[in-house]
């Protein structure tokens, strides 16, 4: 590739033809603050916060897209630019309600951030604020748009890799806000709930709903038995939230901090993960072999996905699996055969999911979710609810020794954990549908095709004569894609995995947010924390769901086999067609 | 048949709103009930551009132009001019020869100092009927340039003209079309931008209501010299005679096989498509366009890339404005030299005005570039009426800036007008009188702009609109000193960090009124006073006892009763009651009133 040299500040650099100005300004070690640019996301030049000087130019330039040229000049701290972005943000603090004191995102809000760093009063500019309709309450975000600042970087994550597309810019001019077409909730429209909009937010405008309150109200009932169980990938981006490094694995910290909360039972949802594995391999070998069945396959664990498909597809709904997620299993488990083992009313049983999402939120109402009579789940609370509880009970995270999940149900595989990774079902399936089928261990455990951040991914196993060729999406826009390959008949996959959010789990809507100036620098949060399930795995002695020794005890003691008519009744459901609005 | 009379009656905008269609179709009638259908020709033409006139209707061979037609005039205009071949005076200009003969009216000097080259054909043809424009020399230039001229050569020509974007940039017109022939792909597109949003600017409307083929050639020549096959005209859907006349002209340039697959039967395939626009103002702006053509929401795009390399559907796309096009047939049949011997060094040819506000003939003008706006005003405008003194001009809209009356021996071009504060804009032309207050105009201008920003930029969505509080503020006479000064530190920070041309040129009217009426300013601030009496909140309506006979008139003419008084008494104005709406001064025949 074609090189160019430019200077920045004075400093020579060299950087690929096609290169942003502030890139090439990072390079040369100096950082250009952005609001409304990200990465492969967000490029729309709205906020003006990056703009820089450029030797020749008529008018300042937004460094995030313009690229570099041969010989140009850049200068990116003369004090033009410095008070052009001083204003930017004095503007936008004018029309922003400014509630940083109790505000979520305070500590980690880009616009905060910036606004100390250039030193901003935050009433230099005084005047009307945008009419904002409130939004209407839901089981899953928040929005609220007197803190927006139409960076737009939520609407393109919607339409672009999620290809839902359900929010976009209302009104215009002063008016303008974010929102459903109509000005309609979010409630009323086909919406996923996944909440990366919200990971992407860099201000406090969309945050999950904080259902913190309703376990602390759980916990001081001494009528409850109060049961948690964190999903796969909570524990490698919990200790974000405490200073750790991104992609840091404090399972134990993690269990003994739940402990610390005040929860009966701290459970992993690990476990269900490997049930699932069971029941859905299971289903899929015996879809296999019925030439009626709905082939290929694709799992459902991602509620965000389910949305999608009953949406979007629901002429493809008998290609779901009909296994409920873990999150769901693990409810249905604790409050059936846990609450029979220890006499306990499932009436009286609190369960709370960790989870690194907000589209859980939502599963937990889902139709025929309630094995026992009661909600398999009662609270959902994502990682970031977590980190807030633990601080709020003031456990100091970082020196916490570590602590194992309790028993019964607290042993799981590492083939549970990958779930928390964008092919982990897969390969976690993989290993147990080998075995089953070929009657021996597979050769090589790690199927690595299926790994990585690739969109969509593909493998071909060899079970000894069949050939079985499976698919790996995650973003609803791969998915969309897989989809209308489907329907137009070119899907040659047998079983498909789909996650909703781009990287799975470890990137979901309701992890720890990672600051858009990391993202725009290049680290790559998704394969990092996906790194450190990868690392717990290798070192594994029990890599695979079927040799759990919970797993053979549930179904010995309590489902016999799997796809049993009790673990039907239990551990599966239904899905049907959602009208859009 | 040769017909021994033609009847032009104007289906520009302005006749049209004075009924001239129904004159049209009076003289439709009569001239069938005198059996003169036949000998004499009724032509519905473009714009005359006399619009504070209309209706025009002029007779040839003659050349009688007729002013303030209305549907009574046209019996006595048939039975009177054409059965009788006397012309009807009272309908003519009231300019007269020093023998007291009637000027011919491209004599008036409304006329005689214009240059009408785009508008050529503008009140000339029937834009409705293809075969007008091809009798003068239509759809000759794209013949001769597809079968004498390569697409470079095409755009050298461009190029040597001069030739500069009439949108209002003054962007060299044969550079962008270079860009958009060097961009390689399987699909280019040719674009017509007609989304003409200024407050009173009819520039584009009037050469498409009135000669809509010379813009659909353009665009064919543009398409080959570029290597598009399609083009699309975004035009405002409030244009509906323009919509029309485009729709028509598109049809009958289809059914003659000028446009299609074969066009002209020369071997280019060239096709055009019309794009309703709903009225955005910003939609004007390039990129905007671009987006809501595609179905997209009207708002600008960042740049790089350029629309020359990723424009419409992602595809290289040259945009002109109605009026860059209107130039191009002439100066392909004349020569880039022909060309560039009108106009200014670095602005060659004309450019259309509307010409507005406080002035006798208000209407559409062309004129050649280097023209002062001391003879556009005097001459071609006739002067400010009711005797009142020249103050401002403002040129290019919204996004222009006020020339004070000690520039107005200023040449207009492009590099001037940017020169002294404001810039050429579309083309609007407003001129004020000493009733005008600068900070109110000022505020008019940015509540334009406010109302109109998209809302995707910071400096514009937030900065304009405290711009505009701040002015508010002033003419409510609670602004500070500290404000004028905050107030042009934000207008240069707009205009430095908008997304696109809206936004950076926002504030120019706001700039350009602080640099040359600052008084006015600081006597809003500093004394509370609005000095021509605008701003109400520092107005106060007086009556002058000694002047005031005691009629009454003012009293009946207040609507909320503030005016107290006996007959043969002066009357007082309670200042409580007063909403200084101006009435009273209005229904005052002793100029007793002063505010």
């Amino acid at each position: 590739m074609k090189e160019v040299t430019l200077k920045i500040n004075d400093i020579s650099v060299t950087v690929p033809e096609g290169t942003r100005i502030l890139d090439a300004a990072r390079q040369a070690g100096f950082n250009v603050p952005t609001l409304c640019y990200y990465k492969d996301l967000c490029n729309e030049g709205s906020c003006r916060i990056c703009v820089v000087e450029v030797k020749g130019a008529r008018s300042l330039v937004a460094s995030c897209s313009a690229v570099v040229a041969e010989g140009m000049e850049v200068y990116t701290k003369t004090p033009k630019v410095i008070n052009a972005r001083k204003t930017t943000l004095e503007l936008i603090l004018s029309n922003h309600n400014r509630s940083c004191l109790s505000c979520v995102r305070s500590g980690n809000c880009e616009l905060q951030k910036l606004s100390q760093e250039y030193g901003c009063d935050d009433v230099a500019y005084t005047g009307d604020k945008t009419a904002v309709v409130p939004e209407l309450p839901n089981a899953y975000l928040v929005r609220d748009n007197s803190k927006c600042i139409l960076c737009r970087r939520c609407v393109a994550m919607c339409e672009k890799v999620q290809s839902v597309g359900v929010i976009g810019a209302n009104f215009r001019g002063f008016n303008t806000t974010i929102g459903c077409a109509f000005e309609r909730p979010l409630g009323a429209v086909d919406c996923v709930a996944c909440g990366q909009c919200i990971n992407v937010c860099p201000v406090g405008a969309l945050t999950e709903k904080d259902d913190t309150d309703i376990v602390v109200e759980a916990l001081n009932n001494p009528e409850k038995t109060v049961i948690v169980g964190t999903a796969p990938s909570v524990r490698v981006a919990l200790g974000e939230e405490f200073g750790n490094a991104i992609g840091t694995d404090t399972e134990g910290k993690m269990v003994t901090a739940l402990r610390r909360i005040g929860f009966d039972k701290v459970f992993d949802v690990n476990m269900t993960a490997d049930l699932t594995i069971m029941e859905e391999g299971t289903e899929f070998l015996s879809r296999l072999q019925d030439k009626n069945a709905a082939l290929p396959m694709i799992t459902s664990c991602s509620p965000g996905w389910i949305r999608f498909i009953e949406f979007n597809y629901p002429e493809l709904l008998p290609h779901l699996s009909s296994c409920k997620s873990p999150q769901q299993m693990f409810g249905a488990v604790i409050k059936t055969y846990y609450a029979e083992k220890m006499h306990l009313d499932p009436k009286n049983i609190v369960v709370v999911s960790v989870m690194p999402c907000t589209a859980k939120k939502t599963e937990i109402f889902r139709e025929d979710q309630n094995a026992s009579g009661y909600p398999d789940i009662d609270v959902v609370l994502t990682t970031r609810e977590l980190a807030r509880l633990i601080k709020r009970y003031g456990i100091d995270y970082n020196s916490l020794a570590n602590g194992e999940f309790d028993d019964p149900l607290g042993k799981s595989s590492t083939a549970g954990y990958l779930f928390g990774a964008t092919g982990g079902v897969m390969e976690a399936a993989l290993r147990t549908v080998y075995e089953k089928v070929v009657g021996e261990p597979a050769p090589s455990l790690d199927f690595k095709a299926v790994r990585g951040t690739k969109g969509i991914k593909s493998a071909t196993v060899d079970l000894k004569g069949t050939k079985v060729k499976v698919g790996v999406a995650h973003s609803l826009s791969n998915a969309r894609q897989i989809l209308e390959d489907i329907k137009a008949g070119k899907c040659d996959y047998q079983f498909i995995e789909i996650m909703t959010c781009p990287g799975g789990c470890v990137n979901g809507g309701g992890q720890p947010i990672v600051s858009s100036e990391k993202i725009n620098a290049g680290v790559d949060v998704k394969a990092l924390r996906a790194g450190a399930i990868y690392k717990a795995d290798k070192k594994s002695a029990l890599r695979t769901s079927h040799e759990n020794p919970v797993v053979k005890t549930l179904y010995a003691e309590y489902f016999g086999e799997p796809n049993s008519h009790k673990a039907h009744k239990i551990l599966h459901t239904t899905y049907h067609k959602r009208d859009k609005m | 048949m040769l017909e021994r009379a033609h009847i032009l009656v104007c289906g520009g905008t302005g006749c049209t709103s004075g009924n001239s269609k129904k004159i049209y179709d009076e003289f439709t009638k009569l001239l069938k009930e005198n059996n003169l259908d036949k000998e004499v020709k009724l032509i519905m033409t473009g714009c005359f551009g006399l619009c504070a006139r209309g209706p025009i209707v002029v007779v040839y061979p003659d050349g009688a132009f007729y002013q303030h037609v209305k549907v009574e005039d046209v019996q006595e205009i048939v039975l009177e001019h054409i059965l009788k071949g006397r012309i009807v005076e009272r309908l003519l200009s009231k300019e007269r020869e020093a023998d007291g003969s009637v000027k011919p009216f491209n004599e008036t000097p409304f006329y005689k100092s214009q240059h009408r080259l785009v508008l050529r054909n503008c009140g000339v043809i029937n834009p409705e009927n293809i075969d007008e424009y091809l009798a003068y020399d239509g759809y000759l230039a794209y013949q001769k340039v597809v079968t004498e001229m390569t697409p470079q050569e095409v755009i050298d020509v461009i190029k040597a003209s001069g030739l500069r974007g009439r949108g209002g940039g003054g962007f060299p017109t044969g550079m962008k079309w270079q860009f958009a022939h060097n961009s390689v792909a399987d699909q280019k597109y040719v674009v017509c931008n007609a989304d003409e949003g200024d407050p009173g600017a009819f520039m584009d409307r009037s050469l498409l209501e009135g000669d809509p083929h010379s813009v659909i050639e353009a665009m064919m020549i543009a398409g080959y010299a570029i290597g598009a096959t399609k083009g699309y005209i975004y035009v405002r859907a409030e244009y509906p005679i323009a919509v029309n006349r485009l729709q028509i002209a598109i049809q009958q340039a289809l059914d003659y096989g000028i446009l299609g697959s074969n066009a002209m039967g020369l071997g280019h395939e060239f096709n055009i498509e019309l794009r309703l626009g709903a009225g955005a103002f910003v939609c004007g702006e390039e990129t905007a366009l671009l987006n809501s053509a595609e179905g997209k929401r009207g708002e600008p795009r960042q740049r790089p890339p350029f629309p020359a390399v990723k424009g419409l559907f992602g595809k290289p796309t040259l945009i002109n404005n109605v009026e860059t096009y209107g130039n191009i047939t002439a100066i392909i049949l004349n020569g880039a030299e022909w060309f560039t011997q009108l106009g200014t060094e670095k602005s060659k040819g004309t450019k259309v005005f509307a010409l507005g506000g406080k002035i006798t003939n208000t209407g559409l003008v062309e004129i050649p570039m280097g023209m002062t706006l001391r003879t556009i005003i005097e001459e071609i405008g006739g002067g400010i009426p009711n005797g009142k003194k020249f103050k401002a001009a403002q040129t290019g809209g919204p996004s222009g800036g006020c020339i004070p009356a000690s520039l107005i021996d200023t040449p207009i071009d492009y590099d001037n007008l940017i020169a002294i504060g404001s810039m050429m804009g579309s083309g609007g032309l407003i001129v004020m009188d000493e009733d005008t207050c600068m900070v109110d105009i000022a505020k008019f201008f940015l509540e334009f702009t406010v109302d109109e920003s998209c809302g995707k930029c910071t400096p514009c969505r937030i900065g304009n609109k405290r711009l505009y509080e701040m002015l508010d503020k002033i003419t409510q006479g609670k602004g500070t000193m500290e404000d004028l000064d905050k107030m042009e530190k934000l207008c240069y920070y707009i205009k430095e960090n908008s997304l696109c041309g809206l936004g950076q040129t926002a504030p120019n009217p706001v700039l350009s009124t602080l640099r040359y009426f600052r008084d006015e300013y600081v006597a809003h601030v500093r004394d509370k006073k609005c000095p021509a009496g605008v701003c109400k909140a520092l107005v106060s309506y007086e009556i002058i006892a000694d002047k005031c006979v005691g009629c009454g008139l003012c009293k009946r003419g207040c609507p909320v009763n503030a005016i107290t008084g006996e007959i043969r008494q002066p009357h007082v104005i309670d200042p409580d009651k007063c909403i200084k709406c101006g009435a009273c001064i209005a229904a005052c025949r002793k100029n007793a009133i002063k505010k």
